[in-house]
């Protein structure tokens, strides 16, 4: 039986093409970008190109407004933090959807401990933000709002544009986590009306190690991490080149194969979708049309979705749960708990997330692998024994 | 070095579960946890002569949560109630080649649901 691997939000392999493309910079050109040399130019090029390429994925007014950083984590704190803490004259309120990735909810969560006002902006129960609680939160001392393109747990496409308008009427900046949508639907920073906005090179199959904050022009920021002052001063430290030099090419590649690999995904996506629904007391989690193309998210009554995870992986399927027992925090998803889960609802999850390898034909295969994983685990289960009781 | 996942034997349990289901009129019966933290076990057991001759469990939770709940009913049938409630997490663990640390406490709650069935059981006794 062949691997069926549907885990691609939590890591992709890296695209070959990527791979031969970036190989040079951990070997030949291994220079420093930071150094006058030859060696050191012809690194610096590679970032170089690398920053026009990704502009280019988000529509960027330049590629002057393309931030390195290590991971889409650290683009997230640099936003949060050096947002709030370069504009605190402006006002000390900041917001972010309940449905944020840790990387934004937890600096906030940071920034309130000294003194920033944090507020929770709440989602329905499909995962969309609620724009008329947004438009009451918002407050001429609003520094930054933070909402994601789309979430990685339950695939749910946020209305971006509408958000915008709502920040920008009243408020200063708008950060937008676009590492689960990047490369899989079109991004517009400019059309969007997008100040911040956080990609991930490994989340459209680039290697592991660069990520990028857009920063649109004159948005002020200070940077949280300092030394030498690479990226305009913005994340210093000696940049990964190789894995920069390959986002650069993974985005080109993602920008120009989305159209059709989009077109491609969708219906097997919908035909997963159908056939893991004809299980009873399944539900899909997240909203039904508003979704990333490769997402196809699940919960399960009277079963525990670790056991789901290790119950797949014996059909050699991979997939990821926001279980408490895959947690590190030993909490449920506080995704699925945003959107009105209760905790034992929340446990029963499983999230697929297709990529380039996945074909129609994995649909039969995946949705017979998870009706016989639900059906074991229930009958372990008092839970379904007091249910058919 | 900690251990990364699970071990062989846990994973044995976990997809072949010894003794799953119900006894109808038990002699004891034991549940602990709660469905908001993930796991839920109970374990019924058939006494005679304060041997266990029967036992049986179902649980709602993860990997070890069956995996534990499995080895606590191998290692509890055949043996004298008294025995069978010096049973501890540490040994449930110690037979499975070990848990992930932080499944130790979370996720090993067997031989509690197995000393509540013990203690059922007695004070069923006790009542006749």
């Amino acid at each position: 039986m062949a691997r069926i691997y549907l885990d691609h939000a939590s890591s992709m392999p890296v695209d070959n093409r990527v791979f031969e493309f970036a190989k040079p910079y951990l070997c030949s050109s291994h220079g420093n970008p930071s150094s006058l040399h030859s060696v050191g130019l012809e690194a610096r090029r590679a970032l170089e190109d690398s920053r026009k390429k990704i502009a280019e994925l988000i529509n960027a007014e330049n590629e002057n407004t393309i931030i390195f950083t290590g991971s889409a984590t650290e683009a997230n704190n640099l936003a949060v933090k050096g947002v709030a803490l370069r504009n605190v004259t402006q006002g000390k309120a900041i917001i972010a959807s309940a449905i944020e990735h840790m990387s934004v909810l937890n600096p906030m969560k940071e920034l309130q401990k000294n003194g920033f006002s944090f507020t929770m902006l709440p989602v329905d129960s499909t995962g969309v933000v609620d724009l008329k609680t947004l438009e009451t939160l918002l407050t001429k001392n609003t520094v930054l709002t933070s909402v994601m393109y789309a979430n990685n747990e339950i695939g749910t496409i946020e209305p971006i544009r509408e958000i915008s308008r709502r920040v920008h009427e009243k408020a200063l900046y708008l950060h937008v986590d676009a590492v689960a949508a990047a490369g899989r639907v079109p991004i517009d920073v400019q059309k969007d009306g997008i100040d911040l906005l956080t990609l991930s090179s490994n989340d459209f199959y680039g290697p592991q190690g660069a990520g990028v904050l857009y920063v649109k022009p004159g948005v002020k920021l200070q940077s949280v991490l300092l030394g030498g002052g690479q990226e305009r001063g913005l994340r210093s430290g000696t940049e990964n080149v190789f894995a920069i030099a390959g986002m650069g090419e993974a985005a080109r590649i993602a920008q120009q194969e989305m159209q059709q690999e989009t077109k491609r995904l969708i219906p097997i996506r919908d035909s997963l979708i159908k056939e893991i629904l004809k299980i009873d007391r399944s539900y899909l989690t997240g909203h039904p049309t508003q979704r990333l193309p490769h997402h196809a998210s699940f919960r399960f009554s009277y079963i525990e979705g670790e056991s789901i995870l290790l119950n797949m992986d014996m059909y050699d399927i991979q997939v990821s749960t926001g279980s408490a027992c895959s947690s590190k925090t030993l909490e449920p998803s506080h995704v699925l708990l945003a959107i009105g889960l209760k905790h034992e609802e929340a446990h029963g999850s499983m999230v697929l997330t297709l990529g380039r390898s996945t074909t129609m034909d994995d649909v039969h295969i995946v949705s017979k692998a998870t009706n016989e994983t639900v059906q074991r685990l229930r009958k372990l289960s008092p839970m379904s024994q007091e249910w058919r009781n | 070095m900690a251990s990364v996942g699970y071990s062989k034997k846990v994973m044995e349990h976990f997809m072949n579960p010894r003794n799953v289901g119900v006894i109808e009129n038990p002699d004891g019966y034991g549940k602990v946890g709660n469905p908001v933290c993930g796991d839920v076990m109970e374990i019924f057991i058939k006494v005679k002569d304060d041997k266990i001759t029967d036992i049986k469990f179902r649980t709602f939770g993860c990997g070890s949560a069956i995996a534990t709940s499995s080895m606590v009913t191998e290692l509890a049938k055949g043996k004298h109630i008294d025995e069978a409630v010096k049973i501890t997490r540490g040994d449930v663990a110690n037979e499975l080649d070990g848990l992930p640390a932080q499944k130790m406490h979370c996720s090993n709650l067997a031989a509690d649901a197995l000393h509540e069935a013990i203690k059922d059981y007695k004070h069923k006794k006790q009542k006749m």
